[in-house]
């Protein structure tokens, strides 16, 4: 795959020099059986991803359960171990630090959590909780942090008077307020948000949003946006990272995703979207069976058993994909979609008999 | 404005109003009093011998008769409990370090710390007690300090199972992945938001725990291997009144102290009992806080 590193056009396609640069992120989980645990296979949750993320961009990170998006989330964090690539977050190798030296360069890069209900501390102030940060970074004290604290609170929208109450009073969308001040505390460059409105009401989704929105103008924050749900994704990120079993199948701005998917497996994903007007009803595209285990990943192509595109043939499932640039800024992992360099040749010889062809479905009603 | 602060202020008002809280509690407190007060409350010498005022009745001079030594029954009762409560006490707090100490860093850093440490409690725990108690108690000088430390240091790997089974809960909340992700130590996320999040049911069991040591000094003192004489332990208070033909005769040399250690055996499971209840954080919701009726009002959003 060749990957330009040159700081104008980034190798996927982000504007400028990238803030979080990842590449071929893995984590494996091994499988253990018998008594002395011994290795019998890995869950490939997260299986070679790479994107980039600039400074004050929203990337979104869309895929069904269990395709590995909260495990990238949390891999390039640190929380959880990757197992293998490399995160580069402006211009620093957080896989080769230190614990030390990670717990001091925490405070560029937070995390705001899906489940409202235990992101906080129950045992602790809502104050407290935010006042966190200030002090493990000796940012403030006494008086002052209180004072930071009253303002973050009325930053996200809520009562200053609020630092003194516990969790339990919260209602979930406040709890998640609560949240993003916390990782607010520290002036972050980059926020995973991992699944933030996913268990929030309709109604408090489209304020959380505005919210997250509001701050990232006001402090120039870049967001790893993840969800399941495209349509929230849609109305925040400026590019879209479709995630299928621990690989990215297409990477693209968000206007072009939507407009003119190129993987089948986006296409399905869109047409799932409920149309809101009564006349413009879409084509809807089913998909065959169920999400593979990634303890045993199909061959060659990871979505060539449920895929409908019609050059679909054996060579499907010899060949890897590339993830390629298959229109400016628009990438793609399918040898079907044109152009791709995975030549005709290559893939008779994989028993090919279908030559690659732009595909592309009808979607009505769509913007 | 302490993290575990507000738990006691939520507690109190349900203890309160627990019929068996407060009887337990009022046996706990009485029992505190006797030990504190005891020189006080007395009224004779526990080890002044009278032989030939020995095996009295109760009677206004002896509330509680004499024994066979003529040593006044109430007042060896009160200082047993300074005796019994010391060791319930003592021993349990010794449990509650070593146990929670053990107990959070294997349920935290999992693993070979889990798996040593695990192990270990399993070989405690595959000890008879009451053996090993025996068998310490003969190894060492027979004392007041060997007694505490041996049912403490006994008792650490039940509690070091509780805490670790709490951790392991409490570890993958999204609180304590945040903290992490702010770039908190260890140390910290362990004291400030692992340890209060399972500290109820470790104050629940060491007050159940205490009764048990209670029982456990009485065994070891009723078999001559506690806390030695003349000191006054109920144990051995029961054990010197054990001969058939004195307990026929002059039953209240036994029967005294073997209330008294029902009694407080009773107080503490009592009291534990109601704080497995008020800790129980439906409980709390269900008696005093409105969670999602009234309290929050909306954001300004």
């Amino acid at each position: 795959m060749n990957e330009p590193t040159s700081a104008r056009r980034s190798a996927l396609g982000a504007p400028v020099a990238p803030l979080l640069s990842v590449r071929d992120l893995k984590k494996h989980y091994p499988i253990t059986k018998g008594l002395f645990g011994k290795t019998v296979g890995h869950v490939r949750a997260v299986d070679g991803v790479s994107f980039d993320v600039a400074a004050g961009e929203t990337l979104g990170l869309v895929g069904e359960s269990g395709c590995g998006k909260t495990t990238t989330g949390r891999a390039i964090l640190r929380l959880i171990e990757p197992t293998s690539g490399a995160v580069r977050f402006d211009g620093v190798d957080l896989l080769a630090q230190s614990p030390k030296q990670l717990r001091a360069l925490r405070r560029h890069l937070q995390i705001v959590f899906q489940d409202p209900f235990s992101s906080l501390n129950p045992r602790m102030t809502v104050g407290a909780t935010i006042r966190e940060g200030l002090t493990i970074h000796r940012l403030a004290e006494g008086a002052q942090a209180e004072q930071r604290v009253r303002a973050l609170l009325d930053e996200v929208g809520l009562r200053p008077e609020y630092a003194s109450r516990y969790p339990h009073e919260f209602s979930g969308g406040q709890r998640q307020r609560i949240g993003i001040a916390r990782a607010l505390a520290v002036e972050p460059k980059l926020i995973v948000c991992d699944e933030p409105v996913s268990a929030l009401d309709v109604s408090v989704q489209a304020q959380v949003v505005n919210l997250l929105q509001d701050l990232q103008r006001q402090r120039g924050l870049a967001y790893l946006f993840i969800a399941h749900d495209l349509s929230v994704v849609e109305h925040m990120a400026s590019r879209v990272a479709v995630m299928y079993l621990g690989r990215i199948v297409e990477l693209a701005p968000s206007e072009a995703l939507y407009r003119e998917p190129l993987m089948p497996y986006t296409q399905a994903l869109l047409s799932a979207i409920p149309v809101p007007s009564p006349g413009g009803a879409r084509r809807r595209i089913v998909l065959q069976g169920d999400v593979p285990s990634p303890a045993n990943p199909p061959s060659g192509c990871v979505f060539h058993p449920r895929c409908h595109h019609p050059a679909k043939d054996a060579a499907c499932a010899r060949l890897v994909p590339p993830l390629e640039e298959k229109a400016p800024g628009h990438w793609a992992a399918c040898i079907k979609q044109a152009p791709t360099t995975v030549d005709w040749a290559q893939q008779q010889a994989a028993g090919g008999t279908n030559p690659p062809s732009r595909y592309l479905p009808v979607l009505t009603g769509t913007p | 404005m302490s993290a575990s602060g507000s738990t006691p202020g939520r507690v109190w008002p349900l203890l309160r109003r627990d019929g068996r809280a407060r009887i337990g509690l009022a046996v706990v407190v009485a029992l505190v009093l006797a030990a504190v007060l005891a020189p006080l409350v007395a009224r004779q010498d526990p080890t002044a011998i009278d032989l030939a005022g020995a095996l009295r009745a109760p009677s206004g001079e002896h509330w509680l008769g004499t024994d066979v030594q003529g040593r006044d029954v109430w007042s060896r009762l009160v200082h047993g409990a300074r005796v019994s409560l010391a060791v319930g006490v003592l021993s349990q707090a010794i449990s509650l370090v070593l146990g929670v100490a053990l107990g959070l860093v294997a349920g935290y850093y999992g693993r070979r710390v889990d798996d040593l440490v695990m192990r270990l409690a399993d070989v405690t725990l595959a000890f008879p007690t009451l053996l090993l108690l025996i068998a310490m108690a003969a190894a060492f000088e027979p004392s007041l300090t060997t007694v505490f430390v041996t049912i403490g240091v006994v008792g650490w790997a039940g509690m070091a199972r509780l805490v670790r089974g709490q951790v392991l809960v409490v570890r993958h909340m999204e609180y304590v992945q945040a903290e992490r992700a702010l770039g908190a130590g260890d140390a910290r996320i362990l004291v400030r938001h692992v340890l209060p999040n399972v500290i109820a049911p470790v104050v629940i069991a060491a007050t159940l725990g205490v009764a048990g040591a209670i029982m456990a000094e009485a065994a070891l003192s009723f078999l001559g291997l506690g806390v030695q004489p003349p000191t006054p332990s109920w144990g051995a208070m029961i054990a010197d009144g054990r001969d058939l033909a004195q307990l026929r005769r002059a039953p209240w040399t036994s029967l005294f102290p073997g209330l008294a250690i029902g009694a407080a055996v009773l107080g503490f499971n009592l009291v534990g009992d109601a704080l497995r209840d008020a800790l129980d954080p439906r409980a709390v919701r269900r008696g005093e806080t409105p969670t999602e009726a009234g309290t929050p009002p909306a954001g300004r959003r």
